[in-house]
């Protein structure tokens, strides 16, 4: 667990930030809270020649509303977003979300940010967030450029930015509809052998670890606004998924838990 | 327990006393080896064969070595005159067993992914892992031996010089016509197999060796992260050919062992030789992946367990039949590890006839060896779910056929089947304890319930009633095994000056909470406070005599060494009261840490006076040495037996599988306690870590031989979030084998809560068809399960 030699700068600015990753382009990574990336250096499954750290830039954190728009830092971490009163108010789906990931020390550290770019289809964030929709705000040495959330995940473990562009801000619209988040895991700390997010009553629905990036479930949502009912929208949860196999699950027992937890994700959410 | 029932002097003993250990432990005062400030240190990072099976047809150390700051790389050739003997193996268990020669560093061939093929030294530990990138091991991959099936059936022989993968064959058969008779005459017949699947041992701390040598006068100090400081000296110095007595063996604070630090692995003996051959200090810390290979595993075993019982479901013989996995070398103890169970495959059930039959072999996996329980949750597994099934075929509950199975209470002791005299017991009373604490009645009536209105989520009942065998071990039947040591404990007590006490015990304690029980043994005794009670372990040249910590013997052979000592002590401090007050010591009392003459209270003189009157020798008694010390070696004269009761209550989801664990409830009787807080802290781990077996944890090898799971992400051992609040007492049957009338309590959590669980299981999907489900009983594997019997929601 000994990662090897690895160069640091700390920056404390998006600027700051973007020209480190132009100066120094595929060798240059990015760390946020660090809680995909140190591991995979621990095990040398990555061997960046530079960590541009940016866990200091605190304007990059914070959760505020405009009008019917949460705006919430790319550093804000999971345990801001679990705990923050505001958006317990505006957007509870995210609110919980955070709350089921992982264990209190990486929800202190993990952030919004680090999680979407790391494109993680095992992750419960970026799930929330493509049910709830809204925009990713990046800034590159030509300035920002918002990214639709559905737009964003391209592949496993890859995402729309480029590669000197850095997420700045999440921005969702207000969502108070009926939601749920069905997790299904085998310890409280582990990530979910499949999740289903749920928002505004089944016009959003998305699944977790369902195949090779975060996953709308446009089947679900296409069937609930076509007026299906419950168990028939969520009989359509795993089509046109490719779920992966491991110690867990094969692929088909996850697509069986799909469609069941997708049935309970829309009752819970009043659907 | 009230004191009139005990040995005790009615002090501190009893009292659930917080731990002395922990304000070090908690706060990181404590030191573990990784602590360790070793200026000039080389560190160690092991070459370990991708492979399960492979030939090694030549190593390339030349990149490696033109890393900045590597030492010296060195292969299994270039170590190979340094050995004195292969890597030990203690317990032959039979004069044929065969033992493979086993090497710190391979040579030729790697026999499992893990195994040590080459070792860098460097100057830090980063070089040292830079290191490792630049050995380049020309591996040609074999066939790789991963089941025991495919081991007994020696389709590839792993280590071609022995001609088979069969280690050894140690049946256990008494009577074998009775055997056959009572099968013969049985009503029921019930006939079980089960799996025990590889656990991956993760205490807290990984392992970690430190060694510092002297090379001008011999001397060597080796820091590890053992259980066993006084078996790795003897070991070690016949493994390496170091003259023992300047070797001294040094385990710093432990974080947790289970059995996985009873051993003496190849890094130990490896980083001696380095620290010898480069005459500077050298050290190795394990990486938690690294674990996951090349420390020991547990149980892996496959079961088939045979009842015959009448028409009552009274039982007339038991049959088991064990394949034990002892993966690719016999590591210390190992071979002995399907003994320790041996002996208890017919449970606390009265059984005229028995039979036990193991066979074990050498598989291309990490060698297994003792684990929490060793042997013993392996027995109480294959009883406990086999009487449930009993219990179905005889069509009573599964309450019901443990009851007419007990031993009865005036059978005390009682004369196993299998040989062993059962100390004392008296098991129903803990199995209705179980069942009040669990509200049984209710809960099955709950179950009726649920499965009349149809529900999907099934309620199952387990129970698992257990007693063991800890306390290892009398050294007289330890040599009737074949074992190459003895089971005895050491221990010193010694007053000092002014009167706070110093004890010295053989146990080496990682976690147990030795150093606040044993204070609270002599404090009770010597009407001392126990925080003046001092308790030193786990370094060879302060406690030069022990055999260490494991088998739940601690308590029961350390403890009793330790009680056994303080009234030596007391003895001589009562020649030199009697002296001083001018009365005959035989009509001395201590009370209250003041010595008096009975009858005439006004005589007295407190035990600190006679301390310093000890110290000072102006006037002792004619034949009386100065001071006050006393050193007893204790050997009991047989293991104790402590017994239980568990029942666990579980939920299943049927449309998901998920098992969820509603309620636990277990009443165990381990004789007297000393400090009740630490009996329940050794329950709580102890059941999690069975449960942990039934529900979570599971080395997963694919057919290569690779582990699948060799990290705490993979490796499902449970977190607080996962356990429950549990429904805990005790009955006390102490026991007759020693003064204090205490058994074990280490195992005995874990040994029962396995079954427990998975009789859960089992009860709640019975309904849909399911009769038996394989450990662990994970979501996919239960869902599965009920598809396969054609029941379940989708």
């Amino acid at each position: 667990m000994i990662p090897a030699a690895v160069g640091y700068v700390r920056a404390d600015s998006t600027e700051e930030a973007v020209a480190a990753l132009r100066e120094h382009g595929d060798e240059a990574k990015l760390l946020a809270g660090g809680q995909s990336l140190i591991p995979l250096m621990r095990l040398r499954l990555a061997r960046p020649g530079l960590l541009v750290d940016m866990g200091r830039a605190d304007d990059l954190r914070g959760i505020s509303v405009d009008g019917d728009t949460v705006s919430i830092g790319a550093l804000t971490s999971h345990s801001d977003l679990e705990h923050s009163a505001e958006l317990a108010e505006v957007c509870p789906l995210l609110a919980h979300v955070a709350s089921q990931i992982g264990d209190p020390a990486v929800r202190h550290r993990g952030t919004l940010g680090g999680s979407l770019v790391h494109a993680d289809p095992a992750s419960d964030l970026p799930a929330a967030v493509l049910a709830l929709g809204g925009t990713l705000v990046a800034t590159g040495p030509d300035g920002s450029r918002e990214i639709e959330v559905s737009d964003f995940f391209t592949g496993f473990l890859e995402s729309a930015l480029a590669a000197d562009e850095v997420l700045i801000a999440v921005r969702i619209p207000i969502s108070t509809g009926g939601w749920s988040y069905q997790k299904f895991n085998r310890r409280a700390q582990d990530w979910a052998i499949v999740g289903v997010a749920v928002a505004e009553s089944g016009a959003g629905v998305s699944l977790v670890n369902m195949g090779s990036t975060p996953l709308r479930a446009s089947a679900v949502e296409a069937a609930v606004a076509g007026g299906a009912g419950v168990s028939d929208a969520a009989s359509v949860a795993a089509d046109g998924t490719e779920p992966p196999s491991d110690n867990n699950a094969d692929a088909s027992y996850r697509e069986h838990l799909a469609r069941v937890l997708t049935e309970r994700a829309l009752v819970d959410a009043g659907a | 327990m009230t004191v009139t029932d005990t040995p005790f002097a009615g002090g501190v003993v009893g009292e659930a006393r917080l731990r002395k250990e922990d304000p070090a432990l908690l706060t990181g005062e404590a030191k573990f080896i990784d602590d360790l400030e070793l200026p000039g240190a080389l560190w160690v990072a092991c070459v370990r064969s991708p492979h399960a099976h492979a030939r090694i047809n030549g190593i390339d150390t030349s990149d490696a070595l033109a890393v900045d700051g590597v030492i010296a790389v060195y292969t299994g050739t270039d170590l190979a005159d340094t050995w004195a003997a292969p890597l030990p193996c203690a317990w032959p268990v039979t004069d044929d067993m065969k033992n493979p020669d086993h090497f710190p560093v391979a040579q030729g061939k790697a026999n499992y992914a893990g195994d040590i093929v080459a070792v860098v030294v460097a100057t830090s530990r980063y070089a040292a892992a830079d290191g490792l990138e630049g050995v380049v091991v020309d591996y040609e991959p074999l066939d790789a031996v991963v089941s025991v099936e495919d081991a007994e059936s020696d389709r590839v022989v792993i280590h071609e010089d022995l001609g088979t993968n069969v280690s050894y064959e140690w049946p256990l058969i008494p009577d074998p016509e009775g055997v056959d008779a009572a099968f013969e005459a049985a009503t029921h017949h019930v006939t079980e197999t089960y799996v025990h699947q590889r656990l991956i041992p993760a205490p807290m701390e990984p392992r970690g060796v430190a060694v510092v040598p002297a090379p001008h006068n011999g001397d060597m100090t080796l820091y590890s992260s053992t259980q066993i400081p006084h078996v790795l000296k003897v070991m070690a110095a016949l493994t390496l050919g170091v003259p023992e007595q300047k070797l001294r063996v040094i385990a710093p604070s432990v974080g947790g062992g289970f059995g996985c630090k009873l051993n003496v692995y190849a890094e130990e003996i490896l980083c001696m030789a380095l620290a010898q051959r480069h005459g500077v200090p050298v050290r190795w810390t394990e990486s938690r992946t690294e674990a996951a290979g090349s420390t020991i595993q547990g149980r892996a075993q496959r079961q088939t367990i045979e009842l015959a019982s009448d028409a009552d479901g009274k039982l007339t013989a038991v049959r088991a039949t064990l394949l034990a996995d002892m993966g690719a070398y016999l590591q210390l103890v190992a071979p002995g590890v399907p003994l320790l169970g041996a002996f208890l495959y017919h449970g606390l059930y009265d059984v005229p006839f028995y039979s036990f039959t193991c066979k074990s072999v050498f598989t291309n996996l990490t060698p297994t060896d003792a684990y929490r329980g060793a042997g013993r949750p392996e027995a109480t597994y294959a009883i406990e779910r086999a009487m449930d099934a009993l219990a179905v075929a005889v069509g009573v509950g599964t309450d019901e056929i443990r009851s007419r199975n007990f031993i009865p209470t005036e059978k005390f002791p009682y004369d196993s089947p299998a040989g062993l005299v059962f100390d004392s017991g008296d098991y129903q009373p803990a199995l209705d304890r179980a069942k009040e604490l669990i509200g049984w009645d209710t809960r099955m009536a709950e179950q009726a319930e649920r499965r009349a209105a149809g529900s999907t989520t099934h309620l199952g009942l387990g129970i698992s009633t257990y007693v063991e065998m800890c306390g290892l071990a009398p050294s007289r039947v330890l040599a009737s095994l074949n074992y190459a040591a003895g089971g005895w404990e050491s221990a010193t007590v010694r007053i000092l000056p002014t009167c706070k006490i110093q004890v010295v015990t053989g146990a080496s304690p990682h976690g147990q909470g030795h150093e606040t029980c044993w204070s609270m043994i002599v404090a009770d005794r010597l009407g001392v406070d126990p925080d003046d009670v001092e308790v030193l372990h786990s370094d060879t040249a302060i406690s030069p005599l022990g055999m260490d910590t494991y088998g739940s013997r601690s308590l029961s052979v350390g403890g009793t060494a330790i009680w056994m000592a303080t009234e030596k002590v007391v003895e001589k401090a009562a020649t030199i009261a009697a002296h001083m007050l001018e009365a005959n010591p035989e009509d001395l009392e201590l009370t209250g840490g003041v010595f008096s003459v009975k009858g005439s209270p006004e005589a007295e003189v407190p035990l600190a006076g006679v301390a310093f009157a000890a110290f000072t020798a102006h006037d002792l008694p004619d034949g009386v040495e100065p001071n006050l010390e006393a050193q007893v070696t204790w050997d009991p004269p047989n293991f104790t037996f402590p017994f239980g009761a568990h029942i666990a209550l579980v939920e299943i989801d049927e449309a998901t599988g998920a098992v969820d664990l509603v309620d636990y409830a277990a009443c165990d009787d381990c004789g007297n306690q000393i400090n009740p807080m630490i009996v329940e802290g050794q329950l709580h781990g102890g059941i999690v870590q069975g449960i942990a077996q039934a529900l979570w944890e599971e080395a997963i090898y694919d057919e290569d031989g690779q582990c699948r799971s060799a990290n705490l992400a993979d490796y499902l051992v449970p977190s607080a979030a996962e356990c429950i609040d549990m429904k805990l007492d005790h009955t006390v049957t102490p026991s007759p084998t020693n003064p204090m009338g205490v058994k074990g309590i280490g195992e005995a959590g874990t040994i029962a809560s396995t079954a427990a669980v998975m009789n859960a299981v089992v009860d709640a999907l019975r309904p849909l068809g399911v009769t038996e489900m394989a450990m662990p009983a994970s979501p996919m594997a239960v869902r599965r399960a009920i598809e396969a019997a054609g029941g379940g929601a989708s």
